[in-house]
């Protein structure tokens, strides 16, 4: 592989655990795992419940808003799809109904991102059959 | 539990480190084992124990220790075991040596950590082409982090880094306070890879980001290299070579959770038992050895430990306290940042080197109390040991 315009971002896979936050994101809507024994909200997904050890859970839809809660900006390139993106900053937002999320702002300079920025969720169809929850900041 | 000045260590063997190349990874442990053995004026059948911390180079290297002793040739082990708790993995193997010694499973044992992650240029232009990144970043990719542009151990600290800043305060100038203090102490030892290249907070924050708020000389040099350390009985070890450095306390501490929201390592759990066990407190410790794989992971745990408020450790390493002539001198060899990473092993050897008074230019005159501190995953794992030259 040589570093170029055609190699594309990492896409998540469509099997696996992360399969229903995907078919969510492609009906633009945001959802994290629930846990069925108590109730807790966790994301990302895992097998089971680190509160009360049950492995029944399934998907809630969140608001989509949240806050900063903390944030890098990525100067190393690890990977050679985002050569061109560097510098860009991977925040960890936490939604309004307490799970963190990590992802990026949408057209926000990254010198100016501060933790407790209120932000909400935006959609963004990155190839046919995958779209991305991204941020932006709100009022 | 072994009582305060049980068990001693009597041999510490390290080979060249950093840009080492020409032996593997088994190359550099058994180089290891033989100078600690050297040291502590002891032939290979002696030891009966051989625990090994296997780094990166050894791959999922479940059975490292039964490879490394084959390697070694040793017959008749009493105790054996392949330890990985991360950077907190050199404290524990000593723990676990001196806990199996003192219920008498065994008398003499060989820890051991040995890695080679850097490639020879020759090496390195073999693999061009293949820009797949690093083994690290992509073990530490979860779930959608990867498709976010998340990638390694780097940019997960970072994000601790931040709330640590965004909580207490914490500026761009505190952590390079740390990378300038550790700087002044490679200075003076000639085994660290930066030993004559000066720096100034200018030179700091001028030098390339990796992942805001770290720059690259906030994050460890990543080396090549071995070291091997002896643990014994007290009694034995006076029979030795080297003067004993006496095990005077020992814990562990693992909180689980989020880091990012606790902003706490394991220094306070694990500090509660080994000073209990030395029957000492922050203000009796003269040497700070800390787990440094990050400036910022020299601040959380210069507060873990109570050497300062919470929160207050930037202004503690500005105001000159860890620097040489400092109240507190911390990671005297220059540590991770500055001399090499050897994961936990690079404090403990420094840790060993200051208790012995072998230190030359970098000695510290004071060194009857070393404390080492050992540091894995994210803030996950800790241990602590206290060591002295001193019997009690
Ligand atoms: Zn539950």
């Amino acid at each position: 592989m040589s570093a170029g315009p055609t190699i594309p971002r990492p896409l998540p896979e469509h099997e696996g655990d992360l399969a229903p936050f995907l078919a969510a994101a492609r009906e633009h809507r945001l959802v994290v795992q629930r846990c069925d024994g108590c109730g807790m909200l966790r994301f990302p997904p895992r097998e089971l419940c680190s509160g009360c050890l049950s492995t029944a859970a399934s998907w809630r839809e969140v608001s989509g808003r949240g806050e900063i809660f903390s944030f890098n900006v990525m100067h190393q390139v690890y990977h050679p799809a985002f050569a061109r993106e560097v510098p860009y900053a991977v925040v960890v937002i936490k939604l309004a109904e307490g799970p963190k999320i990590t992802s990026n702002l949408v057209n926000y300079p990254v010198d100016r991102i501060r933790i407790g920025m209120p932000v909400e969720v935006v959609f963004e169809d990155v190839s046919a059959d995958v779209t991305l929850p991204k941020f932006r900041g709100r009022a | 539990m072994p009582s305060k000045g049980e068990i001693a260590i009597a041999g510490l063997g390290q080979t060249r480190q950093g840009k080492v190349y020409g032996r593997s990874h088994m190359g550099l442990a058994v180089e290891a084992v033989e100078l600690a053995l050297a040291d502590a004026g002891l032939a290979r059948a002696d030891l009966d124990g051989l625990l090994l911390n296997p780094g990166i180079a050894w791959g999922n290297a479940a059975m490292g220790s039964f490879m490394l002793q084959q390697a070694l040739g040793l017959r008749d082990l009493k105790l054996q075991s392949t330890m990985n708790l991360g950077g907190a993995t050199a404290g524990a193997m000593i723990q676990h040596a001196a806990l199996a010694i003192a219920a008498g499973l065994c008398t003499t044992v060989a820890c051991v950590f040995s890695d080679r992650p850097l490639k020879a240029p020759q090496e390195q232009h073999a693999r061009a082409g293949k820009r797949e990144g690093s083994a690290a970043s992509y073990a530490f990719a979860r779930g959608l982090d990867a498709v976010y542009g998340q990638f390694g151990i780097n940019a997960m600290y970072a994000l601790v880094a931040r709330r640590h800043m965004h909580v207490y305060g914490t500026t761009q100038d505190h952590l390079g306070a740390v990378a300038v203090a550790q700087r002044r102490w490679a200075n003076r030892n000639p085994a660290a890879q930066l030993h004559a290249v000066p720096l100034t907070l200018a030179d700091y924050h001028a030098s390339r980001w990796i992942v805001e708020p770290f720059h690259i000389l906030d994050c460890c040099l990543v080396s090549n290299g071995g070291v091997a350390v002896i643990v014994t009985s007290a009694e034995r070890a006076r029979s030795l070579r080297k003067p004993p450095v006496y095990v005077w306390g020992m814990g562990q501490g693992h909180p689980g959770g989020d880091p990012s929201e606790t902003l706490v390592s394991g220094a306070p759990l694990a500090r509660t038992t080994a000073f209990a066990m030395a029957g000492i407190d922050a203000r009796d410790v003269r040497i700070a050895e800390l787990y440094d794989c990050y400036t910022f992971t020299v601040l959380v745990t210069l507060e873990d430990y109570g050497f300062c408020a919470k929160g207050e450790a930037g202004d503690f390493v500005a105001a000159g306290h860890t620097a040489p002539g400092g109240s507190l001198p911390v990671n005297t060899g220059g540590g991770q940042l500055s001399s090499a990473y050897m994961w936990g092993m690079t404090p403990l050897a420094e840790g060993i080197v200051q208790a012995r008074g072998e230190a030359g230019d970098r000695q510290v005159p004071r060194h009857d109390v070393v404390l080492v501190s050992g540091n894995g995953g994210l803030l996950s794992t800790h241990t602590t040991l206290v060591l002295s030259p001193l019997p009690s």
